[in-house]
Parts: structure tokens; sequence; C-alpha cells
């Protein structure tokens, strides 16, 4: 049974059908961004007078220096960096500390809060949205930079993720440490800590672009124009989309949402991928 | 990835024989110290609302007070409410829509880009770099495709002089499109998981293969798919748990129309407790929501182990 000259034929000719489906595929992924980018490149009345025009001059930036304009994108911008800058660092606090506590030391019920931790990576925030809602409305943190952060706090991933890194750490190291006298604390911050920082990074990349396209908690916590993320502020100006007539304004603003997210991608890009592919997996 | 960790020198074993090991390792309450600060968010952010919420939806309760006890009323409520089961179906039907698409082309994809050539790295960037975006951004995307007149769609159908099919006004469409845009956002972590098991498949198996004149086809049927099966049905239960929380693209593309028939159940949720103030009920809803996510993951978990079993 000797084919070799029509299984490379057969080969070839199997390359060129993946090949073709594959450009076909990233034709799809591209297409709508390069339109949304076109689109913000014109001007409204005359993408109202025929779309094809996008695909001739004359370009401007008018609905760039419009979007810039309005003031409100910079402050949804400033809401957005505080929420998720403070819900990576304090994730990354609570989940290191929680992480060596777990897979160093011993205290009366490890094991069993360690089992009630893990199963809080089962519930989906959708189960305890309406109770939050609710004592959040009591303790008046709606519409507070706390109230966007604190729920996040009580994420179990972390936790897991740290505890499981501290746990690869041989022991020798704290024994060692433990000669000469260093505190617990002193051992978790000098000697452990600097070890972590690949789990770290992970875990910190994991948490910001969470926090940052999050879009549920903010729209029904941050209810007051001011305290929008950039998500919800995004999505509050999609309102009128129908009289399509500031077309081009949405779609620069679009653009300017996006554009930055997507540089530090791909800048970032492994590290994105291991912390948003490890954290799927866990 | 720990292991990748360069560990600087130990100490040997010798030097333990003047620590007290035995103490160091015995439960003391001040080494709870590490984990209070979590657990304290934990508890009352995540078990309290959790137990709190089951104990809503057996209340008429309103944004401040928890008012009356009502029993099993809001779920009896929820029973009858059509546009309720009609937001099941919805759920499950765009679970449907998308979960095998996305399983499907995120295997085909690692498939052909599990290769170490520049195009191939290119591509793979590409296909993971919608995931990046928040749903605002995708949503607003995805309507200016399916728009009427300047949209993508329409426009490229206008060059054939055809008109476009209405994505987001066609009831039967509708959540067809919602499912293409959702395909469109998440493809990249399917394609990523299932590239790193590719790439954790020996390669003398090939090698052995090759040596067999086995061709592609048998290559891919009898080593590479068995050898990704976990994985597969891995990404399927991810998807299904992820998928079932829908709610973004539905209440920005259609708002859950036309006529409910894309209003997902966390946009029912949602709908009653934030915008009808009737949080018992919502309450009552999101339960029903965690345990059918919690079946399908344990349905799918138990289908999983079974079958790798018998492999």
């Amino acid at each position: 049974m000797s084919i070799p000259a029509t299984s490379i034929k057969g080969k070839a000719f199997g390359d060129r059908v993946l090949l073709v489906l594959v450009i076909l595929l990233s034709i799809v992924m591209i297409a709508p961004v390069l339109w949304v980018i076109g689109l913000s490149l014109k001007d409204n009345a005359e993408l109202m007078a025929d779309p094809n025009s996008v695909f001739h001059a004359p370009y401007t930036l008018k609905n760039y220096v419009n979007t810039v304009g309005t003031s409100s994108v910079f402050i949804w911008v400033r809401n957005s960096i505080i929420v998720s800058g403070g819900l990576t660092l304090g994730t990354l606090i609570l989940s290191s500390l929680a992480g060596y506590g777990f897979a160093r030391l011993n205290f009366p019920g490890r094991h069993v809060l360690f089992v009630i931790v893990l199963f809080g990576l089962a519930v989906p925030e959708q189960a305890v949205l309406v109770a939050r809602h609710q004592i959040f409305s009591v303790l008046k943190f709606h519409n507070t930079y706390p109230g966007l952060i604190l729920p996040g706090l009580s994420a179990s991933f972390g936790v897991f993720l740290m505890t499981q890194y501290f746990k690869a750490i041989p022991k020798e190291l704290d024994e060692a440490a433990m000669l000469d006298n260093a505190s617990r604390f002193r051992i978790f911050w000098k000697v452990l800590l600097p070890l972590t920082v690949p789990a770290q990074a992970t875990l910190g990349i994991f948490t910001f672009l969470g926090a940052w396209n999050d879009y549920l908690w903010p729209l029904i916590s941050a209810t007051n124009k001011d305290m929008y993320t950039l998500t919800v502020g995004m999505a509050s100006t999609q309102t009128n989309f129908a009289q399509s007539e500031g077309i081009g304004f949405l779609m620069a603003q679009a653009v300017f949402a996006g554009a930055p997210i997507l540089i530090v991608y791909l800048f970032f890009q492994k590290y994105i991928v291991t912390a948003v592919s490890g954290a799927a997996v866990r | 990835m720990a292991d990748q960790l360069a560990m600087p020198h130990t100490a040997t074993p010798a030097a333990s024989l003047r620590t007290p090991s035995a103490d160091i390792y015995a439960p003391q309450w001040r080494n709870a110290i590490f984990v209070a600060p979590f657990l304290f968010f934990f508890t009352t952010l995540l078990l309290f609302p959790l137990l709190w919420g089951i104990w809503l939806s057996f209340h008429k309760a309103d944004t401040f007070s928890s008012g009356n006890f009502v029993g099993l009323g809001n779920y009896v409520r929820l029973y009858h409410d059509k546009v309720f089961l009609q937001s099941i179906w919805n759920t499950f039907y765009f679970v449907l829509l998308t979960v095998p698409t996305l399983a499907l082309i995120g295997l085909f994809l690692a498939l052909c880009l599990n290769r170490r050539t520049r195009t191939a790295a290119v591509l793979r960037t590409l296909f993971f770099s919608s995931s990046v975006l928040s749903v605002t951004i995708v949503t607003l995307i995805w309507r200016i495709v399916f728009i009427p007149n300047v949209g993508l769609l329409s426009t490229i159908y206008g060059w054939f002089g055809a008109t476009a099919p209405a994505f987001i006004s066609n009831p039967s469409l509708a959540m067809i499109g919602i499912a293409i845009a959702t395909v469109w956002w998440c493809i990249g972590l399917p394609m990523m998981l299932f590239l790193s098991a590719l790439q954790q498949i020996p390669r003398d198996i090939y090698e052995a293969a090759a040596l067999d004149n086995a061709n592609r086809w048998q290559t891919l049927r009898s080593i590479t798919l068995p050898s990704i099966k976990r994985t597969f049905v891995l990404v399927v239960i991810i998807q299904i748990v992820l998928q079932f929380q829908l709610f973004g693209q539905a209440w920005l593309m259609t708002r859950g129309g036309p006529n409910n028939l894309t209003k997902p159940i966390v946009l029912y949720i949602y709908d009653t407790a934030f915008r009808r103030w009737d949080l018992g009920m919502g309450a009552a809803a999101s339960e029903i929501l965690f345990i059918l996510i919690l079946v399908a993951a344990m349905a799918q978990y138990l289908v999983a182990r079974n079958k790798g079993d018998r492999v």
C-alpha cells in the first residue's frame, strides 16, 4: 500500500481547504471591528445618505473630538480605574494572606473552612445579587466606590490559586527562616511572597480585566451618572441608537473605550491568555 | 507554574534539629489571623447573601425590608408566570446555540493553529483578542453589524441588491443574532484550552503513528481526539455555566424583545428585582438559576468521569 504521491496531494488540498476556512473565520473576526473604525471616522450626515461612503474620503476626526469633549467619558474611565485597581489590590492582599494561611499554618477548623471557601467557587454572582443589593441599600453603599469594589473581594478564586501556589514552595524555606526566629508575618512577607510574583501577576491581570469589563453589578449598584464605570456609561449612551443620528459618534466612543484594552492585550498577551485560561480551568 | 520558580538555596535537613518542628504545625488560633480578613468578606458578602437570598425568596420583599412570609408563594407565582417559563426556555435555547458552536469552532481553530509558524501565532492573537473587550463594546460592534441601513450586513447585502435578514427585530432570528455576537466574543477561551491540551500530547505517539503510515484523518481520530476528550468535556461544562449567565448581550442588543423571545433568566431576575422592585420573586428566580447551573455542571461532570473511566 504505497500511496505517497496521492497522500501528499491530498495533504496539500486538505491544507488549502483548512486555510480558506481559517481565513474566512478571521475575516468574520476583523470585519466588524474595521467597520466600526470606519464609521467612527465619517461624518454622520454623509453616513446616513450612503453607508458605502465609508470606503472613500473624506474622513474626519470630528467624532473623536466630540467623544473627548463629552467629559463624562473621562469620569467613567477614572471610576473604572479606581474600581478595578482597588479590587485588584484588595484581592491580591486578601488572597496572599489567606493562601499562606491555608497552605502553611494550622489552626482549628482549617480543613472545613477551606472546603467552604472552595464551595464559593461554585456560587454564581446572580445567586447572591438580590440579597447583596438589599444589604448594600441598608448600608448606603450604592453609588460609592466601596459599593462597587467590595463584592468582588468575596470571590474564592484568588485564595484557591494562592493556596495552591504556596503549597508548591518547599517547606524547608520556612523552617530555615524559623531558625532565625523570624515571625510568621516576616516569613510570609520576606521569604515566601517574593516567590509568588508569577501567581500575583496571573491573579492581578485576571481580577483587573474582570472588574474592568464587569457590567451587571455596576449597572445595579451605580445608578448615579457620575459613579458609572466605563462599561455602564458606554451602555447608557447607546439608548438613542435606533435614531442612528450619532452613529459615528457612538462608534468613536467604542473605539476610544476598546482600543486601550486591546493595546494592553497586545503587549501582555502571553500573561493575559495564561491568566484567563488558568482561571477557567482552576 | 510553580515548578518554573528558581528556588534559592535551602537549609540542610540537619539544621532543623534545633527547631521544635512538632510545634510549628500544631493547630493554633492565632494562625487563623492570616485567613481572617478574607473570611470576613467571604462570609459577609457571599455566604450571608446566599442564605439571605434563600430567605428572601420565601418573602414578599422590597428594597429595605423583608416584608411578609409567603412560603412557596414566589415560586408558585414563577411557575405560573409565562414570561419566566419563556426565559428558562430562552436560556436553554441560547446555551444550545452557543455551547456546541463554541466547542466545535474552538476545537477546529486549535487544530489548525497548533503550529509554530508566525501566521499561526498572529491568528491565535486575533481570535483571542475579542475576549478582552467588555460586553458593552461587543454589543455595540454587533448592533452596528446587524442594524439596517448603515449596518455592515445590510451594506454587504446591498452590493448584491438584496435585503439583509433582520437579526435584531425578527422574532425567529433575534436569539441567533445574540448567539453570533456571543460566539464572536467568547471563542478565544475554548481555542486556548484546546491548544494547551493539544500541546500536552506526547510527540512520540505521533512519530509512532507516522511510522505506521497513518494518514491525517486516522491520526486525528485515533490519537488526537481521544487525547483531548477530557478537555472537550471541560470546555463544554465551562461554557454551559458561562452561557447560562447570559445577560449583557440580550439586555443591550434587544432588551429581551421582541415579545420576550430573547429574555434570559438573568434578565428576568434583573427586571423583576431591580425594575419592578419585587425582590422576593427576583430572589426566587435567582435560586432557580443557581440550581440549574449546579445541576448542569454536575451532570456534565458525571458524564465526563464515566467516559473517562472507559478510555
